[in-house]
């Protein structure tokens, strides 16, 4: 081991809790933070594995009480890494190397741990790249390993083939991180993407903090994507290159979407039974009739006949008017958005749904439920047609959600399409990237059902738990959890990587970052261009 | 050998774990803790000094005052030069460690020395060349003598030390070995530390 690197020996462990390593004296504490990556030469094979605690030790525990004078730099010069230690906790998780077989397997989950005194150093660039692969037609860098140079490359084929979900709470990079995987699926997933934007900073241009303007997939990839929006006047501010203005019918809205809707629109549960009864009732205009309702005699006998009760129903009149008063809504709509985003999709182009001026919860309940229940039926048919007729199923369709606790809270994650795609997998080649700052807040079995978690910055001890249940050295990683900083850096684990890895998301929103992003695209002056004649 | 490592005296009791030395002149004590040997470059062995006496030459007879009606201490020896022949002085040692081949060794031979082997201060070249490992280290921690272990310890380093230009190192590599001996017990550890701080 180059001895540069070498931090000190294994001294104890178990598989369980990880391995304690006792730090050379000339290796300091302050220089190891939790998450960086170490690799253990054993006798036989090299281990992989995480930094996950740091502590100070002493063998006599009278030191505390008496320590050398804080000028006696001779005794404190003998006593640290002797008497007084720095200990690491390092949680193995691949083992490399061993016999000629292992080496050709490549790494391989530890199924033991280093043996006593085995040297650890902090892990190479190789090493690093051994596990995580080299960036290639597959692999997408999406960040660096904290204080190292290798990228770190995601194999987003198979990312996308189980739900996912970035978690972090306000300001830390969900937005910037969800930017940069989605152009990473855009270029390398073979997926189709389907993203609900609520604040509009995906499509088009978003801002940063600072105030900067940051550009978004549309700019950057003007053939790939299209932008939908549901504010016409926002876009055209904004002078966004769009597709499609979407409107909704009354007609189009389903019992199901009211009861998602039930905590936003403050409906009893009567409220939302009533609608199953209206929709029975009134057949496919439901709305409109129900708002036709009036206060007269007959009315009162139809409620009657129905069974609705006067508070029930005024309860969801004022829902149904806090709907109707949206502007995209309209009695009925010829052109129905949901038909043009399948088109869209099925042609491979991107579909961002922008909200535009519409940021409260309750337009982008309904929209994106309903467009998804929609999309998803569709989807469920294809796919089960193509097995019956044996011919290529539609693309992997990835629909990206914010606030994605609103749809999978644990009382209606039973219910929405949302909680069906996340626990179907990807039975039906339609997957979810569900973006939140409150993990806890969702279903603790759609939580289980996501297959790669990244992480920024948490600190609430619910959504850390929530975040980390079920993963093995949940404790150690906790703490490194909640050492990561507050912007920037994220921890991502689960199906698409081998072990768990702390890390910084690529700088994006500078110039030449987008240039790295893009590769082979259209330079931006010509899609600026392209925008100028748009909106003429 | 270095010639000018100067002879002290000669062997006159021995055992596995030390030996005693008679000086050859009455009060011509090497310093507590100083290293010592015996034999040559090739074969020998290295003590410390860890105890002296200055007592009547026949063992039971107690040496009576004479100074009554002298002025000086000094005149006592003047008035009676026999003195100086009736007492002797001592020193006992404790040996930690050998020269087998001119390899330097640093856990107890095989043998112990030879009644009236010659007895030598080592000289700071031989004390550095000794004090590249610090084996001794636990021989004196755990030896059973009337001296306290770490007033032994401390002035045995002291005087290693000044053979180097700047102690500090040797002194810092020394500390880390007692460190890791005296783990468990602070204490000691402290007061030694405190008694060899440059
Ligand atoms: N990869 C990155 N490259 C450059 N800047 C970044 C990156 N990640 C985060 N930032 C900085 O952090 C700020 C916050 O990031 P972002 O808007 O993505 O947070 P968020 O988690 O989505 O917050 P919210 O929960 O409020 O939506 C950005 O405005 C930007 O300045
Ligand atoms: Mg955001």
């Amino acid at each position: 081991m180059n001895e540069d690197v070498r931090l000190g020996l294994v001294v104890s462990g178990s598989l369980s809790e990880g391995v304690a390593v006792r730090l050379d004296s000339k290796a300091s504490v302050e220089d190891v933070v939790v998450g960086r990556y170490v690799t253990i030469e054993g006798k036989s094979r090299r281990f992989l594995g995480m930094i996950t605690d740091v502590k100070l030790d002493a063998s006599d525990e009278r030191m505390t009480f008496a320590p050398p004078d804080p000028g006696d730099t001779f005794s404190a010069e003998i006593l640290s890494g002797t008497s007084a230690y720095g200990l690491l906790t390092v949680t193995p998780y691949l083992v490399i190397g061993g016999d000629s077989k292992a080496v050709v397997e490549g790494p391989q989950p530890v199924k033991t741990i280093p043996s006593h005194f085995s040297p650890v150093g902090l892990s190479s660039d190789s090493d690093i790249e051994l596990v995580f692969g080299k960036e290639d037609d597959k692999r997408f860098w999406i960040g660096n390993p904290l204080d190292m140079e290798t990228k770190l490359c995601l194999n987003l084929p198979e990312l996308v083939k189980r739900s996912n979900g970035i978690f972090g709470k306000s300001g830390t990079g969900k937005t910037f991180l969800t930017r940069i995987l989605l152009i990473g699926m855009l270029q390398k997933s073979a997926c189709v993407n389907l993203v609900f934007d609520m604040h509009s900073e995906y499509g088009w241009e978003g801002s940063s903090e600072k105030g900067r303007k940051v550009k978004a997939l549309k700019q950057l990839f003007p053939t790939k994507v299209s932008i939908f929006s549901l504010d016409e006047e926002n876009a055209r501010r904004r002078q966004v290159s769009t597709d499609f203005i979407v409107k909704i019918g009354y007609d189009e809205i389903e019992p199901e979407d009211m009861a998602l809707l039930r905590q936003t629109l403050n409906l009893t549960d009567l409220a939302v039974e009533a609608c199953f009864t209206l929709r029975k009732h009134f057949g496919r205009n439901w709305i409109k009739s129900t708002l036709e309702i009036d206060a007269g005699e007959e009315s009162e006998e139809l409620l009657k006949s129905l069974t609705i009760h006067e508070s029930s129903f005024q309860s969801l009149k004022r829902g149904l008017g806090t709907i109707t008063r949206l502007s995209f809504m309209q009695p009925h709509v010829e052109q129905r958005a949901v038909d043009f985003v399948l088109k869209y999709l099925q042609q491979g182009t991107n579909v961002v749904l922008e909200f535009g001026r519409y940021t409260d919860i309750t337009a982008y309940i309904l929209v994106a439920n309903l467009l998804t229940r929609r999309i998803y039926s569709q989807y469920r048919d294809q796919t089960e047609k193509a097995l019956a007729e044996d011919t290529k199923p539609p693309a992997p369709l990835v629909i990206t959600i914010e606030e994605a606790h609103k749809f999978l809270n644990p009382e209606v994650a039973s219910q929405t399409i949302f909680g069906t795609i996340a626990r179907e997998m990807r039975k039906y080649n339609c997957t979810l990237l569900v973006i939140d700052q409150r993990p806890s807040g969702i279903d603790s079995e759609v939580m289980s059902q996501l297959g790669t978690k990244i992480t920024c910055l948490l600190d609430n001890e619910k959504d850390i738990d929530s975040v980390l249940a079920g993963i093995s050295g949940k404790n150690e990683l906790k703490g490194v959890l909640a050492k990561l900083a507050s912007k920037q850096q994220a921890l991502v684990f689960g199906h698409a990587v081998p072990m768990p890895v702390a890390f910084s998301p690529r700088e994006y929103g500078s110039r030449e970052s987008y240039k790295d992003f893009t590769p082979a695209e259209t330079s931006p002056r010509e899609v600026e261009k392209n925008i100028d004649e748009l909106w003429r | 050998m270095n010639e000018t490592s100067q002879r002290l005296g000669e062997v006159i009791e021995a055992s596995t774990t030390g030996f005693t030395a008679q000086c050859y002149e009455l009060y011509d004590l090497p310093p507590l803790g100083s290293l010592v040997r015996t034999g040559d470059s090739t074969n020998g062995l290295f003590a410390v000094v860890c105890h002296a006496v200055t007592e009547g030459l026949e063992p039971g007879r107690k040496p009576i005052a004479r100074g009554k009606d002298e002025p000086d201490e000094e005149s006592i020896f003047q008035s009676n030069p026999q003195l100086s022949k009736l007492l002797r002085s001592e020193f006992s040692t404790l040996v930690v460690g050998h020269r087998k081949g001119g390899r330097i060794l640093q856990y107890l031979p095989p043998q112990p020395a030879r009644i009236h082997s010659f007895v030598h201060a080592c000289t700071a070249e031989e004390s550095k060349d000794f004090g590249r490992t610090f084996g001794f280290l636990n021989i004196l921690l755990n030896a059973k003598i009337e001296t306290p272990a770490d007033e032994l310890i401390a002035a045995t380093l002291r005087i290693m030390g000044a053979s180097y230009a700047d102690p500090r190192p040797f002194l810092i590599g020394a500390g880390k070995e007692l460190a890791s001996l005296l783990g468990e017990d602070y204490g000691k550890l402290k007061a030694i530390l405190e008694r060899i701080k440059p």
